[in-house]
């Protein structure tokens, strides 16, 4: 039985790297043995991954993207397809915690300086993986066809028309229609069931490959491959199969129980995941009261709204929205900081963390509200802060007083 | 490295989450293979049909959709009933041995009442509908043919208890579904349950 | 590393104060008495809808034989049919899209999901709040969905009410009093609304009935997997110094 199971692999191995493989990425790929709580979020953005694509799959399958269809279309697989309710919420709720691990993840990366030297790159193919789930998250809340999809993909597209000279050609051409319409919500569906996940599928591959390439960062922010036994295996690296492993595991589990339970018992997640004046078919003709777009846009949202027009034109508050997002891809290079973990950075880069955070998670709030003069103010002095962070860094972090870097990892 | 590591228990602890992996795998899979079968909408069009009978003239046939199937019901003539029993060598199943219809419908003429047949208008071959030929001995059809049906896919042939003749393709004879008469006029196709409707 | 207090930062991370459903009057709105385990207010709801509301509205999402969630049978059903409806049907309405616009102005909305869109206490509260306004063209205004397309079709069973203004401490309250009764007393027509109102949520989404109870064995399972995983970690890790 074993042999013929040995020689079975062996038939695959003389024609494919199959055992070179495993050997590379799993059980001989070395990661540091300190990872503690933040290191789970790479691993749940995969699964969350291959979650959206498996229920986006059977989904399809009962979706129809038509103006006179879609939204009932929803409500068949809501009510007439069997167990499609789950798939439908599972989908729903996908979407979120997708961006709830994905800004953990990117925090961590802030946290313990994962964008510095060597790791460059990988931030900024992450960071476009970012982008794209933007992209790919927006254009799929437009399927249901409910007022929230329809008027805030109408405020979204219309952010382009603001561009100087071409932005009413650019957004019509992103519509294929001079308001939201069915040609948009064909190219939507297109983009949203097919183009997309296949660029997101080849970017994480991409993202993988350039982190096995350069290894692991950790919370102490040094690097393990330059204290190597006398096998040339890192001191402080531990094979990734079975140890990380079982490990991501565990952790997979606890966050299946979270997902699991806003799916079975909050999947409106009281209006955050699945907004109520969604559930009022598009209606062209009639604006809801309150548009906000979905929590993981709102910090962006927010920001737009809270820079003033200038010249009557809204351009500039577009351009701090663009600006807000894309200024994360300069990291690597705004931070001159020696060390990379905040562990043993100074006082200052923790209090501007620290703001960063809070303005972070303000506007977020504030862009879920209807916009009044005092909370336009209170987003302005945020949106500062926010950028502070940003802009001030290359200052902040030369002056900062660093404690030495250990030579080797402190815990596990 | 692996030093006083406990082997057994380390099998047993893997063997025990890959168990409860396998189920939970399983279980999340099952809303997705669920997700596959016929919907709501599809059951509610594939729900038991009622046909009011008494407009049919003697000797034609109705169709009328069930399950998204033509199911066909003809109103037999004496002089069609009576031509049932003199071909029975050329068939391939005179007694309706094979279970193609219910129990209730196991009787030379594959019916409840013998001048009406309910048939499903599905050839037994490949699915094709055959063409109704009630006339007796056509000249495409042969002298000997007494009325039925003929296939224009593949030339199979059924006779007016809608039972395959031996030599065709397809290999038996038309399903009679499940119905019930709720009045002497009333028909309801797809359910044959005793009791109320 | 203390992972339970970083689980707890998440947790409270994640839990930013839940948005409150648009209310476009401001006013305050009474609690919906909602039970979604009660079946037999679940199946008068379900009876006053059908044999009321779907006069002019529909809710072509819903079909009858659907009803069986909530602990009907199909001899219970059928004499709510509509002529030429079955049992799968969907829930449509007995008047005319078209002519229903004309009448009122704009068409009457699909209930399918009204409770989603609005929620159960707004829709407790406006069924309820209904008054006399000449001024309108149906003869009735309502205090928390103003210039409302709807008659008030429900003043044979709750009688007819009358606006007033209070002042308290320079705030204007309103406050709906009864000035004709109707066929049902105050407390009756109340638990009728109370009823059709909780049929409303059930019929927004279906899934609820069944949702939870899944989820408790959804949960309990994958509790007993991470005590599974937890161990092997645990074990597997012995080796790591």
């Amino acid at each position: 039985m074993m042999s013929l199971l040995k020689k079975l692999v062996g038939w695959f191995d003389d024609r494919f790297p199959l055992m070179d493989t495993m050997k590379e990425h799993l059980t001989e790929y070395y990661a540091p043995k300190n990872f503690n709580f933040w290191y789970f979020f790479g691993s749940l953005a995969l699964l969350v991954l291959v979650i959206q694509i498996a229920s986006g799959i059977f989904l399809t399958m009962s979706y129809k993207p038509d103006a006179q269809l879609a939204f009932g279309a929803v409500e068949y697989i809501m009510r007439d397809v069997q167990g499609g309710w789950l798939l439908r919420y599972i989908h729903s709720t996908g979407a979120s915690m997708f961006f709830v691990v994905v800004y953990l993840h990117m925090f961590r990366g802030m946290m313990y300086g994962s964008y510095k030297k060597p790791r460059e790159l990988l931030w900024i193919i992450g960071m476009v993986i970012y982008l794209v789930l933007m992209a790919e998250a927006f254009m799929g809340y437009l399927l249901p066809w409910g007022q929230m999809s329809f008027w805030g993909a109408q405020v979204i597209t219309n952010l382009f028309s603001t561009v100087p000279f071409v932005g009413p050609d650019l957004a019509i051409l992103i519509r294929g229609d001079f308001v939201i319409s069915e040609a948009t919500l064909n190219r939507f569906f297109a983009l949203h069931v097919a183009a997309i996940p296949l660029i997101v599928v080849g970017i994480v591959f991409v993202h993988l490959v350039a982190l096995h390439k350069v290894g692991s960062n950790n919370p102490d922010g040094i690097e393990i491959k330059k204290h190597k036994d006398a096998n040339g295996h890192p001191l402080d690296g531990i094979p990734f199969h079975p140890y990380y492993t079982v490990k991501d595991a565990m952790g997979a589990v606890v966050f299946l129980f979270i997902f699991c339970a806003i799916i079975f018992f909050a999947p409106d997640m009281g209006g955050y995941f699945l907004e109520y004046n969604n559930f009022v078919p598009a209606n062209p003709m009639k604006t809801p009261e309150h548009i906000a777009p979905v929590w993981y846009f709102t910090p962006y949202y927010a920001i737009l709204r809270a820079v003033p027009p200038l010249f009557g034109s809204q351009f500039p508050g577009v351009v701090a929205m663009g600006v807000g997002t894309v200024i994360f891809f300069f990291l690597p290079w705004l931070d001159r900081g020696k060390v990379k973990s905040i562990r043993y950075r100074g006082p200052i880069y923790k209090i501007f963390l620290t703001l960063f955070v809070i303005s972070f998670l303000g506007l977020g709030w504030l862009g879920t509200l209807p916009a009044t003069p005092v909370y336009t103010w209170i987003a302005r002095v945020l949106s500062v802060v926010y950028f502070a962070f940003f802009l001030l860094m290359p200052w902040y972090t030369k002056i900062d007083k660093t404690k030495p870097e250990p030579s080797r990892v402190t815990s596990h | 490295m692996t030093k006083n590591v406990d082997h057994s228990k380390r099998l047993l602890l893997v063997a025990a989450s890959v168990a409860a992996g396998g189920v939970a795998a399983a279980g999340a899979g099952a809303p997705f293979v669920i997700s596959l079968m016929p919907s709501e909408r599809a059951k509610a069009a594939g729900a038991p049909v009622e046909v009011d009978i008494s407009t049919i003239e003697p000797g034609t046939m109705m169709v009328i959709e069930w399950q998204g199937k033509p199911v066909w019901i003809v109103r037999r003539t004496k002089a069609m009933l009576d031509l049932l029993d003199k071909h029975n060598d050329e068939l391939a199943d005179a007694d309706s041995s094979v279970q193609q219809q219910p129990e209730y419908c196991k009787n030379p003429e594959r019916s409840i009442k013998p001048e009406y047949l309910v048939v499903l208008g599905v050839c037994t071959h490949l699915g094709c509908s055959p063409t109704y030929r009630p006339e007796v001995a056509p000249a495409d059809l042969g002298g000997k043919w007494p009325g039925g049906w003929f296939c224009p896919c593949h030339g199979s042939r059924f006779d007016l208890a809608a039972r395959v003749y031996k030599g065709v393709p397809a290999p038996s004879n038309l399903v009679v579904p499940p119905h019930k008469y709720l009045s002497e006029t009333r028909l309801l196709i797809g359910d044959d349950s005793k009791g109320k409707a | 590393m203390n992972a339970i207090k970083k689980l707890w930062l998440l947790v409270l991370l994640m839990s930013v104060p839940a948005m409150a459903i648009a209310n476009e009057s401001g006013a305050q709105l009474d609690k919906a008495p909602v039970d979604l385990g009660n079946n037999a207010s679940l199946q008068r709801g379900a009876k006053f809808f059908t044999a009321n509301c779907l006069a002019c509205h529909a809710a072509s999402y819903m079909r009858y034989n659907r009803l069986k969630d909530i602990g009907m049978t199909d001899a219970e059903i059928k004499p709510m049919l509509p002529e030429g409806s079955k049992l799968g049907s969907t829930m449509q309405a007995a008047m005319d899209p078209n002519s229903a616009k004309l009448a009122f102005g704009v068409a009457p909305p699909d209930l399918s999901v009204i409770a989603r869109a609005r929620g159960q206490d707004w829709l407790y509260t406006y069924l309820r709040s209904f008054y006399v306004d000449s001024k309108r063209p149906s003869g009735s205004n309502n205090a928390i969905f103003p210039s409302v397309g709807m008659p008030n079709v429900l003043a044979a069973l709750q009688g007819e009410q009358e606006l007033h203004f209070e002042n308290h401490e320079g705030h204007a309250t309103k406050k709906l009093l009864l000035t004709k009764p109707g066929s049902m007393k105050p407390a009756e027509f109340d638990a009728t609304i109370g009823d059709l109102t909780n049929y409303l949520v059930y019929m927004g989404d279906p899934s609820k009935l069944v949702r939870s109870k899944i989820g408790y064995i959804v949960l309990g399972f994958l509790l007993i997997l991470f005590v599974l995983t937890y161990a092997l970690k645990k074990e597997m890790w012995k080796d790591i110094h």
